[in-house]
């Protein structure tokens, strides 16, 4: 079972980045095109809409999807793919790319946004593992019962129980026989 | 006095309001003793359930010793005496009342009309659960005030601790309803998801029902081992297949009795289903998360019934009715009529039949509540069950 701390400071963090996820995502899927054209990289706007859906994804999982820690791995994953394509504008290749210094400027914000996210990782994965550390109790003599299970099973069987809670007997389970008898009867049919 | 009180999501404090008053003849005020945090208080924390006000009290498992009663309640109430109070409101006066079906009281209901339009003919007021059951200040208070006291009470006798009877008011009494409307029979095979504190309740009421075999189904190993305990096989679902495991243990025909202890904040990253409707509920596409309802309706035997005492708040997604429907199921489902089954499980306790106190993990004074509400949530510390003591 994966351990986490919904107000632990790590978890804080991941909330942040999740909306940070939520809105940068927002942005590249709303105005893709003209991020494109700020990074002097036309021929990615499709690709930009694209991973703003990956963020958005990523931040609908960090703010809503329980445990975190995927999700700040698929971030970092993420960051990584964002890296490799702004590092494509900024190539010697690429170099007649008169925006290249934006994409430059776009390539350090995601490398701050992945130190961020490593950090982030950090933290999740020692607040986990401090929980794990910690002695699991022992509930396995909390039966609740005077006595053993088994001189127990049916102790209360003659509860009084209304008709109303009781199955009619026409949806009752049925007798091998295809008798409409009660199932105290059925043994066979329900084994 | 100090109570807790909701500011919104995630924001339960431990605040100083002014003390309830009698404010109808029928009324009673109530010195709470002990109260506890239910499963379903977490949907109010978490925010889930719609209707919750800034300023509200919450808590609806709580007991205690009654300091003031109101003119019209002095035949049934003496001050001094000692109660549980059931969550569910009830006038005793009413066609459904009269009948048993307590939470569907038609007169407790301040917000009726409210009711009426969100759920088509209103259900009972219940204590510190929302505006749509009427908005009453809840129990995680040193004071609370009992509407219809006269009949909202369970008197408690000597030699009996708090401990043993608050859960009297609420989770025992969802735990056997939840099993008594399934009406077990010694050859069946009951399943229960949820291992929290309503299913330890239910296990142990099928058992007592005299089921063949009990399964209990959850991931957190304590709340497993404590399942196992009480006389359940137990699944673990992060690491064995439901489907498959309940197959292997009946046979291959399924579990006759399927039993919803979760409702509507099923595990969110289990399987894809859970992460799609968690997903949707972020984005205020459904309300509730139904996991557990397609998957109950997906191994129950044919012609099996589904009991549902897990609390939903509203609109399912993506549910197999078509399903649910070829197969033949009974589906028995509701808040629980409290009164209905307290005299005999009162007589129980006393009998020494069983010890409900088993499930208490935390006791803790009123004022760590709001710190409590997060570890039982986190299911940090083996949090089971939390006492709190005002």
């Amino acid at each position: 079972m994966a351990y986490y701390d919904r107000s632990s400071t790590g978890d804080n963090l991941a909330r942040g980045l999740g909306w940070f996820s939520i809105g940068l995502g927002v942005a590249e899927l709303m105005a893709g095109r003209s991020i494109a054209r700020w990074m002097g990289m036309e021929d990615k706007t499709n690709l930009i809409r694209a991973y703003g859906v990956r963020e958005i994804t990523a931040g609908v999982g960090l703010l809503a999807l329980g445990d975190p820690k995927p999700w700040i791995w698929s971030r970092i994953a993420g960051d990584a793919v964002d890296m490799a394509t702004l590092a494509a504008g900024m190539a010697p290749g690429s170099k007649d790319n008169p925006r290249a210094g934006n994409a430059r400027i776009a390539f350090g914000a995601v490398m701050a946004a992945t130190a961020l996210d490593v950090v982030c990782a950090q933290k999740l994965h020692r607040e986990e593992a401090y929980y794990r550390s910690l002695p699991v109790p022992d509930y396995s003599g909390r039966s609740g019962f005077p006595r053993a299970v088994s001189a127990m099973r049916g102790a209360a069987s003659d509860a009084p129980i209304g008709t109303d809670m009781r199955t009619p007997k026409i949806l009752q389970f049925q007798g091998a026989t295809g008798s409409a008898t009660g199932p105290a009867q059925n043994q066979s049919a329900s084994s | 006095m100090r109570a807790l009180v909701w500011h919104g999501a995630n924001d339960i404090r431990c605040d100083t309001v002014p003390d309830p008053e009698i404010e109808h003849p029928r009324d009673a005020i109530v010195k709470v003793t002990t109260c506890a945090i239910c499963g379903s208080d977490l949907h109010l924390h978490d925010h889930v359930m719609p209707g919750m006000e800034k300023g509200d009290i919450v808590g609806h498992e709580f007991m205690g010793e009654v300091v003031e009663v109101g003119a019209e309640a002095r035949s049934a109430l003496k001050v001094g005496e000692r109660v549980v109070v059931p969550f569910t409101i009830w006038c005793g006066e009413c066609d459904q009342c009269k009948r048993g079906n307590y939470s569907v009281c038609e007169r407790s209901n301040r917000n009726k009309a409210l009711a009426d339009k969100v759920f088509g003919h209103t259900t009972a007021g219940l204590f510190g659960y929302t505006h749509l059951t009427g908005g009453y200040a809840g129990g995680q208070a040193e004071y609370v005030r009992v509407p219809m006291a006269d009949r909202t009470h369970i008197k408690i006798p000597g030699g009996l601790s708090d401990e043993q009877v608050l859960f009297l008011g609420d989770i025992f009494p969802t735990g056997w309803q939840a099993a008594a409307q399934c009406d077990i029979q010694p050859t069946d095979t009951v399943a229960i998801w949820g291992c929290g504190p309503v299913g330890q309740m239910t296990i142990r009421s099928a058992i007592l029902l005299g089921a063949k075999q009990v399964i209990a189904i959850d991931r957190v190993p304590e709340r497993l081992a404590m399942a196992k305990a009480g006389g359940a096989i137990t699944i673990n679902f992060e690491e064995e297949s439901v489907v498959e495991r309940l197959n292997e243990l009946t046979g291959g025909k399924g579990p006759e009795k399927c039993i919803d202890a979760v409702g509507m904040e099923a595990h969110a990253t289990a399987t894809l289903d859970s992460m799609m409707d968690r997903a949707k509920q972020a984005l205020m596409l459904e309300s509730d998360r139904a996991h557990v309802l397609r998957e109950m309706i997906y191994v129950c035997r044919p012609a099996g019934t589904l009991s549902i005492p897990g609390v939903y708040g509203g609109l399912v997604d993506k549910l197999p009715f078509g399903m649910a429907m070829n197969k033949g199921l009974t589906w028995r489902m509701g808040q629980t009529h409290v009164n209905r089954w307290t005299d005999d499980l009162l007589n129980r306790i006393q009998e020494g039949q069983i010890d409900p106190s088993f499930v208490i993990t935390h006791t803790v004074p009123l004022d760590q509540g709001p710190e409590m509400y997060k570890t039982f949530r986190d299911k940090r510390d083996g949090c089971i069950k939390v006492v709190l003591k005002p």
